[in-house]
């Protein structure tokens, strides 16, 4: 197992050199001055433009520049925001209520996810299975922008049955119009995945040798088919992961919930470049870092991948 | 105990000569007249085909469908108006018609999502094909950046692509964006389908005739690894028209003269206590074409799985 750490730690160390660079990058070495370019059609003034030079060792050699980023990068120094603030500071802040916000999410999720999956499995072609396989169609088709609004203009505002945004007050209740809201985006694939396993596991020896013995369905469905189903559902939160960061900078900014993503959104939507890049950099780094933790979660929930 | 008699059936009287004389008058099945012969049974297949021709039509020829102009002529006097005569869906903030502006807004959708598809689809199948096809010191070069790319949400790569060249945005750059980092996952999923591909006879056979490695991957082994490709670009058809109206969304897509259902929906949300209907018209069209997309995908990719075609 040890051993299999290392191996996966060692394998993400170019990938986090990869992507930082890649975004440096795109930012960076493009033609045109890339301090006016992050301005968009504003101008900065001078003292701005100087500070943002200095902050990105623009004034060094390309490779310099980078290197010089990354030891900011790690020794926790993200830059500022627009209006002055430390981005360490802001995400201290604001990552706990994304935190809380995506782990409602991904636990409304997971339980409709195995819940619906394990029924519409063990009823294959039958009309609940057909009904559960349109709607996740329908979630998958639908914009996340646009499932926020549905959920907005019809739950919160014609049947007032929650609060249109969320704002500072982040209780549980509060947050759970967007926390179901990202719920459903990420529905679709958990809920097919726990049915196609639950098909494929059905028709295992060992579940035709509970049933042999005389065990009683009610025994067999949870005990053997549950639990022997449960693992790819687990680990697809990592595929989940990416979808959950883009939809919570919507979510987020669509419910104003005071979080990571909300960020994010405001800073696009003003067109605030080095914002933009400081927040989008965190957030992968933070999904490599998932990738790698759910790897290893595999591992130890599924032998067979550590001695592969 | 009396033996039982060995009875052979006369040629003729044997079901399974009729059945082979059937069998002989049919062309042989091959994987895509299979497919086509599953598809053309479903209903949905139907359906999704025309929501397609139509949402095509529209982006092709707009007039066809309104002669009401989408941006000029507003009136603000018809400000967030409900329908009248003429202008079924209402009018925006602006005073647009409503209706007008989502039917032009489908060539925006449609283009950058073909573009981008295509753009991800050609790295895509040049990164997978060299990757599993080479092998070696190709292959750990190529996966290791597809790692990279795939390490990337590509909605957050587009939008810091499209904060950087906030002063580029056409339809080009807004698919490079999107399709330049949608590709590592196409990458991996041809690598492995070659992989398993290239190890068969024919592949041998036909550097044993003296075909070179290059051109045994482009007339056979690519050929005969594509399905997955198929299926994996319908699929994200739906994927890149939502990316782009996510970037519109939030304001770095196509700027807001463009006529874009993400514009449209972005502009519509501050009225949405007074005129929800501005805002979920553009929304229906946006979600029916992905649906349509992906609906084509999901049947296109159960036509073409032999395997999932036997399970029923």
């Amino acid at each position: 197992m040890l051993m299999y750490v290392v191996r996966r730690l060692l394998q993400a160390v170019p990938v986090v050199i990869g992507t930082t660079f890649l975004i440096y990058f795109m930012v960076f070495s493009m033609p045109g001055d890339p301090i006016l370019a992050m301005f968009g059609d504003k101008t900065p003034s001078p003292a701005v433009y100087d500070a943002l030079a200095a902050q990105y060792h623009l004034d060094q050699p390309f490779i310099v520049q980078y290197g010089l980023y990354m030891k900011d990068l790690f020794t926790g120094n993200l830059g500022t925001t627009f209006s002055g603030e430390d981005v360490g500071t802001v995400l201290a802040r604001t990552f706990p209520v994304t935190l809380k916000l995506a782990a409602m999410a991904i636990a409304f999720e997971f339980i409709t996810a195995v819940v619906l999956g394990l029924f519409a499995g063990l009823r294959k072609g039958k009309l609940f299975d057909n009904i559960t396989l349109v709607i996740g169609l329908i979630l998958m088709s639908v914009p996340i922008f646009v499932l926020c609004f549905i959920a907005q203009y019809f739950v919160a505002i014609k049947w007032g049955w929650a609060s249109p945004t969320v704002g500072a007050d982040t209780s549980f209740a509060n947050m759970l119009l967007p926390a179901i809201v990202l719920a459903l985006s990420l529905f679709t694939t958990s809920m097919r995945l726990m049915r196609g396993t639950v098909i494929d596991t059905r028709s295992r020896d060992w579940v035709r040798t509970a049933y042999a013995k005389g065990l009683p369905a009610r025994r067999v469905i949870p005990v053997h088919v549950l639990r022997n189903s449960l693992i790819p559902v687990v680990t697809n939160s990592a595929a989940n992961f990416g979808v959950l960061m883009v939809g919570a900078t919507v979510t987020e900014g669509i419910f104003n919930v005071p979080g990571v993503g909300n960020t994010l959104y405001q800073a696009i939507i003003r067109g605030e470049g080095p914002t933009v890049v400081s927040f989008v950099t965190v957030m992968v780094l933070a999904y490599v870092a998932i990738n790698i933790l759910v790897d290893l979660l595999y591992a130890v929930l599924d032998p067979r991948i550590r001695y592969a | 105990m009396p033996k039982p008699e060995h009875y052979v059936a006369p040629f003729d009287e044997n079901e399974m000569a009729e059945v082979d004389k059937v069998k002989l008058d049919e062309k042989p099945s091959n994987l895509w007249r299979d497919a086509w012969r599953s598809l053309r049974r479903r209903p949905l297949f139907y359906i999704s085909l025309a929501a397609v021709f139509v949402i095509l039509l529209m982006a092709l020829f707009p007039s066809l469908f309104t002669d009401v102009s989408p941006d000029k002529g507003c009136l603000l006097v018809d400000s967030n108006g409900g329908p009248t005569e003429g202008h079924p869906m209402g009018f925006t903030r602006l005073g647009c018609d409503v209706y007008s502006r989502v039917v032009w807004g489908a060539r925006t959708s449609l283009a950058v999502g073909l573009l981008a598809t295509l753009i991800s689809g050609v790295l895509g199948v040049v990164m997978g094909a060299l990757a599993g096809f080479y092998g070696g010191w190709v292959d750990s070069v190529l996966s290791r950046l597809g790692d990279i790319f795939f390490s990337i949400p590509y909605i957050l790569a587009a939008v810091v692509i499209m904060t950087t060249f906030s002063d580029y945005r056409n339809v080009l750059t807004l698919a490079f964006a999107i399709g330049g980092f949608a590709w590592a996952s196409l990458a991996r999923i041809l690598r492995s389908e070659i992989l398993r591909v290239k190890s068969g006879d024919f592949v041998m056979a036909s550097t044993a005739t003296g075909r070179t490695k290059f051109g045994t991957l482009i007339s056979h082994v690519l050929p005969n690894s594509i399905t997955p490709v198929i299926v994996y670009l319908t699929l994200s058809l739906g994927g890149a028209i939502v990316a782009e109206a996510t970037l519109s969304f939030l304001g770095v897509g196509l700027g807001p003269d463009v006529m874009s259902w993400g514009n449209d929906i972005s502009a519509a949300q501050t009225s949405i206590r007074t005129a929800p209907m501005t805002l979920i018209w553009p929304s229906i069209f946006l979600t029916v074409t992905v649906l349509a997309f992906i609906t084509l995908g999901e049947l296109v990719r159960d036509a073409l799985d032999p395997k999932a075609r036997a399970r029923g």
